[in-house]
């Protein structure tokens, strides 16, 4: 045992989790942004439609990636947690109404009721997702911590450049249900995904672009690592900035899956970016992984269940994708 | 007022830990019941039994939906606002949630999809199986949960460096003094919780007149189950308060409302317990009676709250009433229970109005009996948060300040207020509809999905027609 590194098994394996994450519930929290701008019910049916077998599942990483924490790296989970803590709060609330609304909208049979439910599945979604890119904006800029405890204040979480992450995240997340959309639907539904996907693209980079400008302004450690320390990293915003012409280049070619899978390709390069960015800070400025690590021996006892249990949900998960795989048609669908 | 970070934050904790507790104890034992309907169904080819699972298995599907949603949120109060207990623990109960994690993970990837959706796709033996390893998941996702509970009642196998706790053996650690009682106690509760409910709705259908012959057996099979696990609930519950005597002795007194270590201790029916004058203000009680119970000598010494200074006592009130709520809902249900055999001369089960009057009400009482014994519990250990190693007082998140726990309490009151009226309403709904023909429905289609437990209905939420 003494021979294994699990601390950086273990940072690998919850850097895949949160990315895993954030794809898989992106999308699905996107569609919900996008929700109310649909052109009609039957579209919102089956924006609805598409993600209704897969979402819940999807959510379930998110409880994975938290106990994760605590048994690997209980110092990411208490102070992180008491740092965002309204901002949790407005998370979770957002994924639970969400997901009550999903279930309620299905079952009603009044207008007006499927209307309701239909606009608090936008607004968890909307709370959810600006919330969590809020998350990423206050860690990068790190946290205030004494004694391994966090000594900051309720909203040092929400600051400008964070609120900037947020609606980056939010657009992030629309991009990737619009592209989702675009996969999964066909005709006038799947024109007015095509319309959205530009403009939201356009939103993206420009968010994308003044974060690029304003963290190395504030942040000395990030600027000399960029500027003067590894100079390959350049290669990760290429291949993001290469990822989103692509999106522009093949929706104008009316190709279906391609601007899905490049949008997936533009998240993961930039989630690369901000990972060296910080590397190895799990708890900006103070901790790295390594401070933040739990007992080899807990590591050790959770990583055998991980280890099993894991491939079997990855297996199930692949799966049940290529089960729904096609596309949702007005009238019809899993329901 | 100052608003105190600590109180309010045992209060939040306490609401959403209640909340999403009778969930999962409903649906432990309806996963079990759900699985011997299709095991009958299976064994017997009986179609009586498939059209009761198809019915079950709907308001299971139900229920287990919002316990999944309330549950998320417990995996982050934890880290929200006990922060440096979970810093000092984590290297324990890490572990512990992380297990509960992925059993429900692997639980819910697997199985749950083919019991909800594949009735219609898989054969009978396939959907028993799947309906038997969801019924013993929920009970292994239990295991871990009251293994951390059990832990921070009576630690065990690990020791303190630099602050946390390092596990020095797992298996005492697991197996803590508490857990086995707590484990079996928790296991009858939640057959319990299922045996009555079923009682309840069948004595509804019964009453009405609707589709009888199936819900009699419901009835019939019930009542059997809760003739031998009520009084045996009992017996289980009085090993685990001898074994929390030995551990936790001023929880005991709580429960007695016992002041002075005393011998001949009484064992009180009723009294009023009062903290300021440290003594009962009025009581009834069975003289000798906590001594022989607890001792079984009639002059056995037994430790009274005074032992400890008085910001140590736990609230004697709420133990002391809880207590005898629980223990006021067991006797109940043995009652109903020993009725059930004597009116099956006769087949006045099924027709004795009080008696099926009775049986539904009854269908509350085991919630009401699981959550004050939960109170019990829980707040019989303050001011230990890990008893005897760490108080509320050093286990709150320290950045916390009153407001934002406030604050986020109003919150979650008024998400779970309408997460539980929709739900609850709905299940209502689903349970009105009845019986429906398993072969008839719609899940075709649904085979293969992963988790999504309501859609396993198909009732509208609201009035007007799909
Ligand atoms: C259907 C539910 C139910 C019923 C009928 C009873 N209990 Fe119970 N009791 C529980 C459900 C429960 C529980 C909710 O499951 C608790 C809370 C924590 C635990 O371990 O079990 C509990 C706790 C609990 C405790 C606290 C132990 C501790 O915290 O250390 C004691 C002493 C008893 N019970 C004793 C009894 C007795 C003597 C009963 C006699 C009829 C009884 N219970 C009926
Ligand atoms: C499932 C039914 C449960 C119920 C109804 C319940 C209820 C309660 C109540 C009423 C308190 C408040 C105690 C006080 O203020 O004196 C409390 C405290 C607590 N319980 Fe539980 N509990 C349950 C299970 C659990 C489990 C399984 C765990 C751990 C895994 C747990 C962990 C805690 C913690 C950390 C506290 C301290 C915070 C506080 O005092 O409110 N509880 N619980
Ligand atoms: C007596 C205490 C508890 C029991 C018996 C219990 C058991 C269960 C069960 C059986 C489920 C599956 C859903 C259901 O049946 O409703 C569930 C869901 C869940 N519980 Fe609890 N639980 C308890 C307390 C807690 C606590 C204290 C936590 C906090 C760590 C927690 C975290 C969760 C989570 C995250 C889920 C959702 C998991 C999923 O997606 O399936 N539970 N619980």
């Amino acid at each position: 045992m003494e021979n294994i590194d699990l601390s950086l098994i273990w940072a690998l394996i919850v850097a895949l989790g949160v990315i895993m994450y954030v794809l898989l519930d992106g999308f699905d929290l996107g569609l919900g942004i996008l929700f109310p701008f649909a052109p009609d019910e039957d579209a919102r049916d089956v924006m609805m439609n598409s993600i209704a077998p897969i979402w819940d599942g999807n959510e379930t990483w998110l409880i994975l990636g938290g106990v994760a924490l605590i048994a690997a790296f209980p110092l990411v989970y208490t102070i992180l947690l008491p740092a965002l803590y309204i901002g949790v709060f407005l998370m979770l609330a957002g994924l639970i109404f969400r997901g009550v609304a999903f279930e309620f909208r299905f079952k009603s049979a009044t207008q007006r009721a499927r209307k309701l439910w239909g606009w608090s599945f936008f607004g968890g979604s909307l709370v959810a997702s600006f919330a969590q890119g809020c998350v990423v904006g206050s860690y990068i800029q790190g946290y205030q911590t004494a004694n391994d405890v966090y000594t900051g204040g309720a909203f040092d979480w929400l600051t400008p450049f964070a609120v900037l992450t947020g609606v980056g995240l939010a657009a992030g997340y629309a991009l990737l249900g619009a592209t989702w959309l675009v996969l999964k639907s066909e005709g006038a539904i799947q024109v007015w995904a095509r319309s959205l996907v530009n403009k939201l693209l356009l939103g993206v980079l420009a968010v994308f672009v003044l974060i690029g400008i304003w963290t190395p302004l504030m942040n000395d450690v990030i600027a000399d690592r960029w500027f003067s320390q590894i100079r390959v990293i350049w290669l990760l915003p290429l291949a993001a900035l290469l990822c989103a012409l692509g999106v522009y280049h093949f929706n104008r070619r009316r190709r279906d899956l391609l601007p899905f899978l490049l949008t997936v390709g533009l998240f993961v390069f930039t989630y690369l970016g901000m990972v060296v960015s910080r590397w190895p800070l799990v708890v900006p400025p103070a901790y790295s992984f390594r401070d933040a690590a739990s007992a080899p021996g807990s590591q050790f006892v959770v990583l055998v269940g991980v280890l099993i249990i894991l491939p079997v949900v990855l297996g199930y998960t692949a799966w049940s994708y290529w089960i729904f795989r096609g596309k949702v048609r007005v009238g019809e669908g899993y329901h | 007022m100052e608003l105190d970070p600590v109180v309010l934050s045992r209060l939040q904790f306490a609401f959403v830990v209640s909340f999403h507790a009778i969930f999962p104890v409903f649906t432990i034992g309806l996963a079990s019941y759900v699985a011997v309907l299709q095991g009958l169904y299976v064994t017997t080819g009986n179609r009586t039994w498939d059209l009761l699972g198809y019915f079950w298995t709907k308001i299971f599907a139900v229920v287990f939906g919002i316990g999944v949603v309330s549950g998320i949120v417990m995996a982050f109060q934890f880290g929200t606002n006990w922060s440096n207990f979970m810093h000092f623990g984590a290297n324990f109960i890490g572990p512990m949630l992380s297990y509960e994690a992925l059993t429900a993970f692997f639980l819910e990837a697997g199985f749950l999809g083919v019991l909800l959706f594949g009735r219609q796709k898989v054969s009978p033996p396939v959907h028993f199986f799947a309906a038997l390893m969801v019924a013993a998941g929920t009970f292994i996702s239990s295991f871990w949960i009251l293994v951390t509970n059990s832990f921070m009642q009576t630690p065990a196998g690990v020791e303190v460096v630099n602050g946390m706790a390092q596990v020095t053996s797992w298996s005492e650690a697991i197996f803590n003094p508490s857990f086995p009682y707590r484990f079996s106690h928790f296991a009858l509760a939640a057959f319990l919780t299922g045996g009555f409910v079923v009682c309840g709705v069948s004595a509804w259908f019964v009453l009405r007149n609707r589709d009888v012959e199936v819900h009699k057996r419901a009835l019939s099979m019930s009542l059997w189950l809760l003739l031998f696990i009520a009084p045996l609930q009992a017996v289980v519950g009085d090993m685990h308060g001898l074994n929390t005597f030995e551990h936790q002795p001023m929880k005991v007194a709580a429960m007695e409302g016992n002041w002075e270590t005393q011998a001949g201790a009484p064992m009180l029916l009723f009294a009023l317990p009062d903290r300021d004058l440290q003594a009962n203000r009025f009581e009834i009680g069975i003289p000798d009676g906590a001594s022989l119970f607890l001792t079984h000598e009639a002059d056995g010494v037994v430790p009274g709250l005074k032992e400890v200074p008085r910001d140590q006592q736990p609230p004697v009130w709420i133990v002391f009433f809880s207590f005898r709520v629980m223990v006021a809902m067991g006797l109940l249900m043995i009652f109903f229970a020993v009725a059930g055999l004597v009116l099956r001369r006769g087949g006045r089960i099924y027709t004795s109005r009080w008696f099926l009057r009775g049986l539904q009400g009854m269908a509350l009482a085991p919630f009401l009996a699981v959550l004050s014994g939960w109170f019990v519990t829980e707040t019989g250990r303050s001011p230990w948060l890990i008893y005897r190693v760490m108080d509320y007082a050093a286990a709150i998140t320290p950045s916390l300040s009153g407001w934002m726990v406030l604050l986020t309490l109003i919150g979650y009151v008024l998400v779970y207020a309408v997460v539980f009226c929709a739900g609850v309403y709905y299940l209502f709904l689903v349970i009105r509809q009845g019986l429906e023909d398993p072969a008839a429905g719609k899940s075709d289609e649904h085979m293969g999905r992963p988790a999504r437990p309501l859609s396993a209905t198909d009732v509208s939420f609201d009035h007007g027609h799909n």
